[in-house]
């Protein structure tokens, strides 16, 4: 049996649990429905909302970043954990309390504004359009590999998939098929990682093989000091410290935590479980089946490092293994011969005097239209190529993931149980991401606002028109990505939702002084520079060395959230007080529930 | 009575949130450097690496079953007269 036919199979049969699991459980969801899910266990909804949470951009993209940037990627393993935490105890219980089960609903009322919860509509409409953009390349990058197809084509199918499926929605609702969805996540993720770790540091738990000895060449070498030598052999910076400043780190790690806690999806999971004790300890377990994953992804980042470098660096491309012309099939590694030696050679910035190590000019590997081979079979690129530099080796950050086990030579069935991984990882989280923004449109926007007299069913037509327009824009943007890699253009998701949603509610939540006019203003200075810096940076090229205070648009929404918190306060000294109804509904807050 | 109840919360809010900047952006960021030349070790991994990558995320759990055990402690001791 192919490779392929293995990985169909998986993915079927994956399919198959959770359409048999919603199936059963479609006769006791109608009681679920009247109990708000009081028969669901919390340990049933923590997989359920984990599944929810960890998207394609956690579940693919992180533990690559993880071996490339080494340390530095760190600010996505706490960034996203960290976040969680805020989103638990000072966000969920408060706006549970005040029964708002949507971020512009709970904006809208706080601050007894239709201004407010328009702001509030658009932010959000941007915030999830810039998360799904980054699940769409990482839909794309799951599908061009399962099909041996290019990027493009991948990011095209994919966004077809997802339509259909947030189209079929019921099947997403229930909690069960998550349960099933997360297991498949966690088991598909965890299980190479062993393989590879009892290979590589004779450790059954990846994770203490991370912190353990190296056995390859004689053994008795800690593992992260061997990882370490040879990024300093090839010219990369050291594994373990990495090079952003602490300064940059601090506020793009910040900006994630704080962003976490203003994103729109994952709340309305905590509505629907019976009172606020359960929603406390399924919050605990919720981390628990995340951290799973999280501790799992370094351990992964850098095990397939070491497993790259040894296979591919200084081999001979004639006797290169079979995996990497799949890999250059699909625009996801290239090899560029550049002294004509036959021989793959990987080197980092440091190696040469001008710090790059640039393999071709441009984002992407582009190709001549005919397919052509070099001398020793290689595909050939129709980039530039740049010569300044000898590393000749390039690939795609988010690959690694699913590149491991060919790596680590694991059989066929891992692989396969793998791409079912991903597939469920992208599937679920672009689904229930497209639910929120359509319905931000039909419901908060059109209904609540612009059209109040709209009937139900032209409701739900504004709301499929909504998702298929946002979809193309994410395709576009999947397939010409803003950033560098998927975690990335999550991040900007993230630095948006922290400058213009988390100051605004904790101010609503814990501070009965703040009002409308301090609220908006506060929410549009925000977002506005937030959104225009990463723009500028992004888009229309702004030169590095101008970065405010060093600051990289990944991380500027903690400066865009400190300008929030600071013209909300001000403003609202000057400008006159909510009114009383509003200071009781703060008052609430303050008794036990 | 309400507002004994919410200084406690408040208070533990605040001593949690503490601990969990001093988890991750203070040991993960800001004292890395330092925390790597001047802490023992974990396993092989120097500790400000070690807590940036999986030590805080630990952190991070038992955080939240502190908020767990002493939320529903003073939920306990301050719901008398109020029905659920």
């Amino acid at each position: 049996m192919s490779q392929q036919l293995v990985n169909f199979l998986f993915i079927a049969l994956s399919f198959l649990l959770y359409i048999f699991i919603a199936v059963r459980s479609r006769a006791a969801s109608t009681k679920e429905y009247y109990t708000a899910g009081g028969g669901v266990s919390p340990i049933a909804n923590g997989m359920a909302t984990a599944a929810d949470w960890m998207s394609a951009a956690t579940f693919i993209s992180m533990a690559g970043v993880v071996a490339i940037k080494g340390y530095d990627a760190s600010r996505y393993l706490m960034g996203w954990t960290g976040g969680f935490v805020l989103l638990t105890i000072l966000m969920v219980p408060y706006l549970r309390k005040f029964n708002k089960s949507t971020v512009p609903d709970f904006i809208g009322d706080r601050y007894y504004s239709q201004i407010a919860r328009g702001v509030a509509v658009i932010c959000a409409i941007f915030i999830c359009m810039t998360y799904i953009m980054g699940q769409m390349a990482g839909v794309g990058v799951v599908f061009s590999q399962l099909f041996g197809i290019s990027n493009t084509a991948g990011v095209i199918i994919g966004a077809s998939i997802v339509f259909v499926y947030a189209g079929l929605g019921g099947m997403k609702g229930i909690t069960y098929t998550q349960v099933a969805q997360y297991c498949v996540m966690a088991f598909s993720y965890t299980i190479p990682a062993v393989f590879i770790a009892i290979a590589l540091t004779g450790s059954i738990s990846p994770q203490l093989g991370l912190i353990g000895e190296y056995k390859l060449d004689g053994g008795g070498v800690p593992f992260l000091e061997k990882i370490d030598q040879i990024n300093i052999q090839l010219g990369f910076n050291k594994y373990t410290s990495g090079e952003i400043s602490s300064i940059n780190m601090f506020c793009i790690t910040a900006a994630l935590m704080c962003g976490t806690a203003g994103l729109p999806h994952v709340i309305v999971r905590f509505f629907t479980v019976k009172n606020v004790q359960a929603v406390r300890i399924s919050a605990c377990w919720t981390l628990v089946f995340i951290a799973v994953i999280y501790l799992t992804a370094p351990a992964i980042g850098a095990f397939s490092r070491v497993n790259l470098i040894n296979q591919l660096n200084n081999s001979n491309y004639m006797n290169a293994p079979t995996w990497f012309s799949n890999f250059e099939e699909t625009g996801q590694m290239v090899w560029v011969d550049k002294n004509d030696d036959g021989i793959i050679q990987y080197f980092g910035p440091n190696a040469s005097s001008i710090n790059k190590n640039t393999v071709y000019n441009g984002k992407r590997p582009k190709y001549p239209e005919l397919k052509q081979k070099g001398k020793y079979g290689e595909r050939l690129i129709s980039n530039k190529i740049d010569f300044s530099n000898p590393n000749e080796l390039w690939f795609g950050n988010d690959i690694m993931v699913m590149a491991n086990p060919y790596m680590a030579g694991l059989p066929m069935w891992v692989i396969a149980f793998l791409m079912a991984g991903c597939i469920a990882a992208a599937l679920s989280t672009a689904a229930g991401l497209l639910l929120v923004l359509s319905t931000a449109i039909s419901h908060d926007l059109m209904k609540r606002i612009i059209k109040p007299e709209i009937s139900d069913r032209e409701e739900v037509l504004y709301a499929r028109w909504a998702s298929f327009v946002a979809l193309i824009i994410a395709a576009y943007f999947g397939i010409n990505p803003p950033s560098e890699f998927i975690a990335q253009t999550v991040a900007f998701a993230f630095g948006l939702a922290a400058s213009s949603f988390f100051p605004t509610l904790i101010l609503g939540i814990f501070s009965k002084n703040i009002n409308k006019e301090g609220a908006i203003s506060g929410m549009i200075s925000g977002f506005l520079f937030t959104l225009l810096y990463i723009i500028y940076f992004q888009f229309l090229g702004g030169n590095e060395s101008n970065y405010f205070f060093g600051i990289s648009p990944e991380g500027i929404g903690f400066i865009g959230m400190i300008i929030n918190f600071t013209i909300s306060i001000c403003v609202s000294k000057f400008t006159p007080n909510p009114p009383d109804a509003i200071v009781k509904m703060v008052n609430s807050i303050k008794s036990p529930e | 009575m309400e507002n004994k109840y919410h200084n406690k919360v408040k208070i533990l809010l605040f001593v949690l949130l503490f601990l969990w900047f001093l988890s991750s952006l203070a040991c993960g960021i800001i004292l890395r450097e330092w925390l790597d030349l001047h802490f023992p070790k974990i396993g092989h991994a120097p500790f400000g690496f070690w807590m940036a990558q999986q030590g805080s995320i630990i952190c991070f759990i038992m955080i939240l079953l502190l908020y767990n055990y002493f939320m529903n402690k003073l939920d306990m001791k301050y719901k008398s007269g109020i029905k659920d």
